[in-house]
């Protein structure tokens, strides 16, 4: 056969042939997109549309809008510098006699209240007392009457404040800020401002965890990765137990171990060590073991499977250039566990990060994270907005760390955190 | 030990003796809690300190004639085989088109996909909360079950991928180049071979539903609560020795789910190597 017929019959089909190709695959994309679609969808509706709504709520602040619709649009034409108009004073009395007939007044009370310590009680006693609209020309004087607050301009930035139809309000009173009078913003007083200290205690406590699971996992994964596999196999199950044993079931035996009449108190005092029960839960040291117990297998899997691929070769070749086993280990080993390393404490910083089972049962108050104030705003003192504020910083932090943990496991295997 | 035969200086020999030794400190911090509180929910008092005052099937007794706890373990089961189920497709389904989507999409996709697991558990809890309430959701079986899949399905998408990565697709063109139709293919050819992945995946899903408490907690009515959650409780108000033997029953699941995933593996080692 020569050449040249050949060439010639691949010039006329090479256009087609081409054309069929992209066809066949662009449809054989279509039907892979297709596959993925219905779990699109499903976590939309059962995680990404919930999560959505609740960033929304952050932001959301119509509760005085609805309350006090008339006090809201007579507001909107005022600058904020003097006391607003005889116009508001008269549009607040309206909305104020038809939020108590309908018994919303509360709702705008709970709302300002977060905003100004004591708005509730100025709203309460000005619904009370306020036994029909005021003459024309009388709004201003008769509400000073019956509230004095009512004479001073902060009253009334709150209300313009929160009129909505969206705020930062509870943005920044998550990072302890909040507006003046003037609408700059400012540090809120000391007594309202616990947030920036909640997640230093939440970055600390994942701090510490991460750290022990560190300085404990690091000579388990470096035995497990050495040992031959069958033994390493057969050790590993100390490992995969914990990881696969409820977290509940993990919790409630700290607690049986580390209370005042529990095993370790009892062993010590038999051993005569103690004289006195040790305090080991409820505080900062019960949340600390109890998380690095939950987390540590979350540790030593990923630097397990980072060791496994560094090659003896490599301590060998060291070893035959003269280095020290030292010196070998410090320069040829560790920096080869490194990604590993730092997959392992970024996963459980992020998981310890969020949180909530394991604190809320051995923690005492002192040592609550980030967690339990949004469940507790959530649940408790239904306050959404700070609770959502919470949240979605909480969910930033993680995002941002999940985002490096990618950039990190990116060409190892993806599967290096996860059980298995 | 054939691995020490390189640890020739003192030092090496040390530092080897020292891992050794704070690796089994730390495996006995593992496994220690989890085997102290079993002889506990054999005790015949009702006080959870040893020495045990005598033995006895009491708590166990307590347990299994409780129409809380057998409700709460009923819930689990069913809100954690009807998850795996729902799981098992959506998972399933997505973890194929994965493998032949190629687009630069493709990792934002994933990372979505597989997000449930990184958000904290209370985030996702507050907003299902808000999002399930208004249409009926909150205190319902489906409610739940529909929380449980989407927490459980990444770990489907990730077993069943990684079954797929070393899945060689010349056997399904093999297929189809002998006339079998995709559908055919699929079930006489891939399924077989990723069944090991799919069971896993299964197995990853159900520990998921099994465990989880923080959406439970949420969104939990007095009639969906389950296993975990009474656990919750019951810690809460104070730890009676019937707690002990629901953690030794939870226990127990967590060793066959274990057993089952290494026997799996083992499986799926063997033929890798047989092959």
């Amino acid at each position: 056969m020569t050449a040249a017929p050949a060439i010639g019959a691949d010039a006329q089909t090479e256009v087609p042939l081409k054309r069929r190709l992209r066809r066949a695959e662009r449809t054989r994309q279509v039907k892979a997109l297709a596959l993925v679609l219905p779990l699109l969808v499903f976590l939309l509706f059962t995680f990404a549309g919930p999560i959505a709504g609740m960033l929304w709520r952050a932001v959301d602040d119509r509760e005085v809008r609805q309350v006090l619709p008339q006090t809201i649009a007579a507001l909107a034409s005022w600058d904020g510098r003097d006391l607003p108009d005889e116009k508001a004073y008269a549009a607040l009395a309206g909305d104020v006699l038809a939020a108590r007939a309908s018994g919303t007044i509360a709702i705008a009370a709970k709302r300002l209240n977060y905003a100004l310590n004591g708005f509730r009680t100025i709203l309460t006693s000005t619904a009370r007392n306020l036994k029909a609209a005021p003459e024309p020309g009388t709004a201003k004087e008769t509400l000073g009457k019956i509230n004095p607050a009512w004479r001073e301009r902060v009253t009334w930035t709150t209300i313009k404040d929160a009129g909505g139809p969206i705020t930062s309000f509870y943005l920044l009173a998550a990072l302890d800020l909040t507006r003046n009078v003037d609408g700059a913003i400012v540090a809120a007083p000391p007594d309202q401002a616990i947030y920036r200290g909640l997640f230093a205690r939440t970055f600390i406590i994942s701090l510490s965890v991460t750290a022990l699971c560190l300085i404990l996992g690091f000579p388990v994964a470096y035995l497990l990765a050495t040992l031959p596999p069958g033994r390493s196999n057969l050790l590993m199950i100390f490992v995969l137990l914990p990881f696969w044993t409820s977290l509940l079931v993990r919790t409630c035996a700290w607690i049986v171990l580390l209370q005042s009449k529990g095993v370790v108190n009892d062993s010590l005092h038999w051993l005569g060590i103690i004289d006195e029960p040790l305090r080991l839960i409820y505080n900062r040291f019960g949340v600390c073991v109890a998380m690095t117990h939950v987390l540590l297998p979350f540790m030593i899997l990923p630097l397990y499977s980072s060791m496994r691929a560094i090659s003896p070769a490599y301590m060998r070749a060291a070893a035959s250039l003269g280095a020290p086993p030292l010196t070998a280990f410090l320069r040829i080993y560790l920096p080869q566990t490194l990604p590993g390393v730092g997959a392992g404490s970024l996963l459980v910083f992020i998981l310890a990060l969020g949180y909530y089972i394991t604190p809320a049962l051995v923690g005492g108050a002192a040592d609550q994270m980030i967690s339990y104030f949004i469940a507790l705003y959530t649940t408790e003192t239904a306050n959404w907005g700070l609770a959502s504020a919470l949240g979605a910083v909480l969910l930033l932090a993680t995002i941002l760390l999940a985002l490096v943990y990618g950039r990190l496991v990116q060409g190892q295997q993806v599967t290096g955190g996860m059980k298995n | 030990m054939s691995d020490n035969s390189s640890l020739r200086t003192p030092s090496q020999r040390i530092a080897w003796a020292a891992t050794i030794v704070i690796s089994t400190l730390v495996f006995i911090f593992l496994i220690a809690p989890i085997l102290a509180i079993m002889p506990l929910s054999f005790s015949a008092g009702s006080y959870l300190t040893y020495p045990l005052p005598g033995l006895s099937l009491r708590w166990y007794d307590d347990f299994i004639t409780s129409p809380r706890w057998m409700n709460s373990l009923r819930n689990s089961v069913i809100i954690g085989v009807a998850s795996t189920a729902l799981s098992m497709v959506l998972g399933t389904l997505a973890a194929l088109g994965l493998a032949q989507w190629k687009s630069r999409f493709k990792p934002l996709v994933l990372a979505f996909v597989l997000s449930p697991v990184v958000v904290p558990g209370v985030i996702t809890a507050v907003g299902l909360y808000f999002f399930f309430a208004p249409i009926g959701l909150t205190g319902s079986y489906l409610g739940l079950i529909l929380a449980h899949t989407a927490l459980a399905t990444p770990f489907v998408v990730i077993t069943v991928g990684a079954t797929l990565q070393s899945f060689d697709t010349n056997l399904a063109r093999a297929a189809a180049s002998l006339g079998a139709s995709p559908l055919e293919a699929f079930r006489r050819v891939i399924l077989p071979l990723i069944l090991p992945g799919l069971a896993s995946g299964a197995l990853f899903a159900f520990a998921t539903s099994f465990d989880e408490v923080v959406i439970v907690l949420f969104m939990a009515g007095p009639e969906q609560r389950t296993l975990p959650r009474e656990m919750f409780s019951g810690i809460r108000e104070n730890i009676s020795p019937t707690i002990t033997a629901a953690a030794v029953i939870l226990t127990t699941v967590s060793v066959i789910l274990l057993a089952t995933m290494e026997g799996l593996r083992r499986r799926n080692e063997r033929l890798k190597g047989g092959g």
